[in-house]
């Protein structure tokens, strides 16, 4: 008796300590919206003019997506603002696939930009869709569709059904939790099997942790040289990949120049990415590839 | 510990009970109790990441798989306590682990055959995942659930130690599953393939298999004496 009381106290104390540990304070914002949500529960919060979605409100400086109240034209961060890069490569994009909607402020840009452009809309929790519609000023239209759905299982049966799309970005990776099914090669091979031969995929990827050699191989074993694009001091690395050769920097000032005043409201100097563009591996190239075998990107983050 | 080693100091040598009670015997059916659970829960983590290529990685995946492995589970355990009223002894234990482990392979060899034909059939992510995880995940588990009232059959020699026996025999599978559930999460996927643990599991339950048939052996006056422990316990 004596020996399991011993043992169910030394559990118990393991555990309360472990959890212990893990706790950390609280972050000081106004919150003005809680929405309940199957996955994590999405908060608003208005500070110094900007209103943003957060997922993790306990944990700090988890900001999803941000707007500013006075111009809300103006993108916040800086990787939204890079993920318009991928202009450079496809200036004129017809069929846009967003996966990840976020506050929804890059399809609802790229509506503006392109008003003749169909965008679908992946996001696969309900709640963010809400709160995206209700403090974000995200509209769906009759060319622009929001699906509640796992990107994966989308991007999926559009290569089924044999759907193809010219402007791909890939921006579901956010909060705590990687969605470790779109970072495999097998999932990339699913998008490049969508993208058109003149279409561009933009991927906002992991830029500080390990994940980056492992998201630098994967990427090139399926799309072979990418654009790898990164901003003195943003924190953020996006990749650039094309279904076939690349395009020389060189050609890319040119739908810099006529795309700049078109960009400029959204705060995105497109003159200055293109000298930021490189194709030169800095990863660590023996690192091993992410599959569906093996994806362990939440322990290696 | 203590109740099984009281009930063997009870009954020194003579067994009423499916089983020869030595302590060996013992340590044995208590590992491969603990395999048993470390390995289920093993396979659900994993479970989660052979079906997100299909049906992603929403909260009704991991609702579609865990509520099959509990269905398995509760089955396995009514069944496999039904099988121990009929003549319990160590082979056809044995035997509930060399089926867990052949029942695995149709995970690693046929999960994505499988999932191509129901990802093709079924639109919808929720009953996609809820028919992959039955297809795949119901025979196998619901073997390795059966173990758990058949180890408390061979385990218990004695009504007043029954308790104390499947309290034991709980603690040390559920502990199993315990740390099946954070090796996986924690270290093996960052190890290993898929496959690779899965493999893994195989060999463990043949293991508990042979560890099985190579300790215990039926008490040698076999039919007579279980078909009246057995009568008797379930008269009373």
């Amino acid at each position: 008796m004596k020996k399991t009381a011993l043992i169910s106290v030394a559990m118990i104390v393991a555990l309360l300590t472990f959890v212990m540990t893990m706790t950390q304070t609280h972050a000081q914002r106004e919150i003005i919206h809680e929405e309940r949500s199957q996955y994590r529960d999405v908060v608003v919060t208005e500070f110094n003019d900007q209103r943003c979605m957060l997922f993790n409100v306990h944990r700090g400086d988890m900001n999803q997506t941000c707007i500013d109240l006075r111009d809300p034209k103006r993108l916040v961060f800086s990787y939204t603002k890079m993920s318009f890069a991928g202009l450079l490569l496809n200036p004129a994009p017809r069929r846009i696939l967003v996966a990840g909607l976020g506050g929804g402020t890059i399809p609802m840009a790229m509506r503006d930009l392109f008003p003749n452009a169909s965008i679908d809309v992946l996001e696969v929790d309900q709640a963010v869709l809400n709160v995206a519609q209700e403090f974000f000023g995200f509209r769906e239209d009759e060319a622009m569709t929001a699906h509640v759905v796992d990107a994966r299982v989308f991007i999926k049966r559009a290569g089924l059904r044999g759907e193809q799309y010219d402007y791909i970005v890939l921006d579901a990776f956010s909060g705590e939790y990687i969605p470790e099914h779109l970072l495999s090669k097998e999932f990339l091979e699913e998008v490049r099997a969508i993208l058109t031969p003149d279409g561009v995929v933009v991927a906002n990827t992991f830029s500080s942790s390990r994940l980056y050699d492992y998201e630098s191989v994967t990427y090139q074993a399926v799309f072979g040289e990418f654009y790898n694009f990164k901003l003195p001091g943003s924190g953020n690395r996006l990749i650039l990949a094309t279904k076939n050769e690349l395009p020389p920097p060189g050609e890319l000032r040119s739908p810099a120049r006529d795309l700049y005043d078109a960009l400029a409201p959204y705060g995105v100097n497109l003159m200055e990415y293109p000298p930021r563009l490189t194709t030169r591996p800095d990863w660590d190239t023996s690192t091993r590839i992410l599959t569906d075998q093996y994806s362990p990107a939440n322990l290696l983050n | 510990m203590s109740a099984v080693s009281e009930s063997s100091q009870s009954t020194p040598g003579v067994s009423a009970g499916p089983v020869e009670h030595t302590p060996y015997t013992r340590l044995v059916i208590l590992c491969v109790a603990f395999l048993n659970g470390f390995v289920i829960m093993s396979i659900e983590l994993l479970g989660g990441r052979v079906l997100a290529p299909y049906f992603g990685s929403s909260v009704h995946v991991w609702g579609s798989i865990i509520a099959v492995f509990m269905l398995s589970l509760s089955l396995g355990y009514l069944w496999g306590g039904r099988l121990s009223l009929r003549r319990p002894g160590p082979r056809v234990f044995a035997s509930f682990f060399v089926l867990a482990a052949a029942l695995c392979l149709p995970i690693i060899f046929l999960a994505d055959a499988v999932m191509t034909a129901i990802f093709v059939a079924v639109e919808d992510p929720r009953y996609g995942s809820l028919l992959t995880a039955m297809l795949l995940y119901f025979l196998p588990i619901c073997v390795m659930g059966m173990v758990s009232p058949y180890s408390v059959r061979l385990l218990v020699s004695s009504h007043e130690h029954s308790g104390g026996v499947a309290g034991m025999l709980y603690f040390v599978s559920t502990l199993g599953s315990a740390l099946g559930t954070l090796g996986t999460s924690f270290y093996f996927v960052l190890w290993f393939n898929i496959n690779t643990v899965m493999w893994g599991c195989v060999a463990a339950l043949l293991l508990c298999a042979s560890a099985v048939m190579l300790t215990c052996r039926s008490p040698s006056p076999v039919s007579d004496a279980d078909a009246i422990a057995v009568t008797s316990e379930v008269g009373q």
